[in-house]
């Protein structure tokens, strides 16, 4: 046990190029990446250019598209935090008790990456609706959960969820018992030592998760649309006004708004490749 | 996982009351119990809710037969595409120093990043009418957005990062010095490939691809945008499910919704499957040589 750790792997000096391939296998994988990846996302900010200043600014700042903008970017907010509470409680039970049925909860964790995001949409519409399993009995409290704004939230948590697991499990599962031994020994109660030594060793990772889930939910699409009822100006999220644009043949509309989500899916994944070299140096450092 | 219970004096230190313990795991399945499993089972009880027989009849439908089709021809074509990508980039990031590898693999998971509408819409912007290529391919009568092609290509960007991304960390964790051996014995990079770094990467190998086949059977934004929505034509599964859903047809949206549930069992069995197998193999070599330090799967 002692040995196991996922601290990455020490950069192993390049061997002076013994291997074959090096050529064939970069110069393949760039092909690929420009024909599949980079040439069509340049497509998007070449189109943006046919925009004058104004236009663009229009097209992006329009007070549906605001609208837009709050619910995705509000919601979204509001459900990777959600995850991050019950993603650090699940990873947690996962990785400190044993109870019955711990390997099907573990492997259940991931159904959101492997169910296809529309049969996600319409199933937790058919059960939060005024009529479905837990929307009827909610209807009489007057707390409505489907076709407005907490729909979204919803959709958001259940996508999200396995992100703040998978991110924060192994890094749990890694966290040596000494410390934590040496903190009781030392008179600290148990919540003293998840507060100051377990939960500092862990923050890293947790802040990936978040960073991850609530990149992934700003640009959901499947699963929120069935249960947001998409309103104008209410619950409509940002993906959907590209889809409106593109409907009414507003093509240069469509792609300013998608260049705004574009640039920020960037600048998210810039902080999340940020966030995880500094959480591997954390735990290189503590192990 | 392995607690070793020696003594509940020592256990005290490092864990907590028994009644926060039970409260903590009661929570947490109330929750995974609200979120998973019950969408899970609305799917299949939503289904059947008209007997077994509107179930089958739902199925049975030709519009039904043409989009399970054409998603398997599409998983068919972007998952091989994506698993040749998957295992040249991984070759390539793992085994060599090169400039500008960490914007490389920065790049390569650009597109888990952007959301499928904008994937979807960058090949419109492409390939449609208006787009760059679409004069040209329109005096060429050829096709490629709101046909097969375009959903294709789609699901191609959607999926492109699944088995590169498994295998980058698995690869480098192994480093080079094997394959350097079976070099200097005299094998050739091809013989080097499939004798020595194939049987060390298989098991991440398998977990991406079947990652990656969900997603591609799965997806629905980028295809929605670029499909066009002709029945019996361009709908994929879960386009049909939505065009099912929005005409009332409550029974047969999930009847097909209910394939793609059990998509999803089969592949979230599969991948336990895989990292029992991985961790069996881990705890084998682990045995034998202390030194290898053990590769943790990563999931995304």
């Amino acid at each position: 046990m002692s040995a196991l750790s996922i601290a990455a792997p020490a950069p192993r000096r390049a061997p002076a190029k013994v291997l074959p391939g090096f050529n064939l296998t970069l110069g393949f994988t760039l092909f690929y990446l420009c024909l599949i990846v980079l040439i069509p996302l340049s497509a998007l900010v070449f189109k943006t250019f046919t925009l004058t200043w104004d236009q663009f600014w229009a097209a992006v700042t329009g007070p549906r598209v605001m609208a837009s903008y709050r619910l995705t970017f509000g919601a979204s907010l509001i459900a990777a935090l959600v995850n991050v509470v019950f993603g650090l409680l699940v990873a947690w039970v996962l990785v400190r008790y044993d109870f019955f049925g711990k390997k099907v909860v573990d492997a259940l964790v991931d159904l959101p990456f492997a169910l296809p995001t529309a049969v996600a949409g319409i199933s937790l519409t058919a059960l939060l609706a005024g009529n479905g399993w837990i929307g009827q009995y909610l209807e009489p409290l007057g707390i409505d959960l489907a076709f407005n704004p907490n729909g979204v939230v919803i959709a958001l948590i259940f996508i999200g969820l396995p992100f703040v697991v998978r991110t924060v499990q192994p890094v749990l599962e890694d966290t040596e018992k000494e410390l934590e031994e040496a903190a009781t020994c030392l008179g600290a109660t148990r919540w003293q030592t998840f507060s100051r030594v377990i939960f500092p060793s862990i923050a890293p990772a947790l802040l990936t998760g978040f960073a991850m889930a609530f990149a992934r939910a700003i640009g959901e699409y499947g699963s929120v649309i069935f249960i947001a009822g998409n309103m104008p100006m209410v619950s409509e999220i940002t993906p959907l006004i590209i889809i409106g644009k593109l409907e009414q043949y507003d093509y240069a509309g469509a792609t300013a708004v998608a260049l705004v989500m574009l640039v920020f899916s960037f600048v998210l994944l810039l902080v999340i490749n940020a966030l995880q070299t500094w959480q591997r140096r954390r735990s290189g450092v503590s192990s | 996982m392995s607690q070793t219970l020696t003594s509940n004096k020592v256990q005290a230190g490092t864990t907590e009351a028994r009644w926060i313990r039970y409260s903590l795991i009661g929570t947490a399945l109330v929750f995974m119990f609200l979120f998973l499993v019950l969408p899970l089972a609305a799917v299949f009880t939503e289904a059947l809710r008209k007997g077994l027989d509107a179930y089958l009849e739902a199925l049975k439908e030709p519009d039904a037969w043409s989009a399970i089709r054409l998603t398997l021809i599409t998983a068919a074509v972007a998952v091989p595409l994506n698993l040749v990508f998957g295992v040249a980039a991984a070759w390539a990031i793992a085994k060599y120093e090169f400039k500008g590898k960490s914007l490389l693999t920065t790049l390569v998971d650009l597109p888990f990043s952007v959301s499928p509408v904008v994937a979807g819409l960058i090949y419109v912007l492409m390939f449609g009418a208006q787009g760059w290529f679409g004069p040209w391919l329109q005096a060429h009568d050829i096709k490629i957005v709101f046909a097969v092609p375009g959903i294709i290509l789609a699901t191609v960007f959607v999926t492109f990062p699944f088995i590169a991304r498994e295998l980058i960390p698995l690869m480098q964790a192994q480093g080079s010095d094997e394959e350097q051996a079976a070099i200097v014995l005299g094998a050739t990079g091809w013989q080097t490939f499939w004798r020595v770094t194939l049987p060390n990467i298989k098991w991440g190998l398998l977990y991406g691809v079947i990652l990656c086949n969900a997603r591609a059977m799965g997806e629905f934004g980028a295809v929605s945008v670029v499909s066009g929505h002709i029945r019996g034509q361009t709908n994929t599964m879960p386009l049909h499910v939505e065009i099912l859903y929005n005409e009332y047809q409550s029974v047969a949206a999930f009847a097909v919704a209910s394939l793609l549930a059990l998509l999803a069992l089969v592949t979230l069995a599969i991948k336990s499957v895989i990292e029992w197998r991985h961790a069996q193999e881990i705890k084998a070599s682990a045995d034998m040589s202390p030194e290898r330090p053990p590769h943790q799967m990563a999931s995304t």
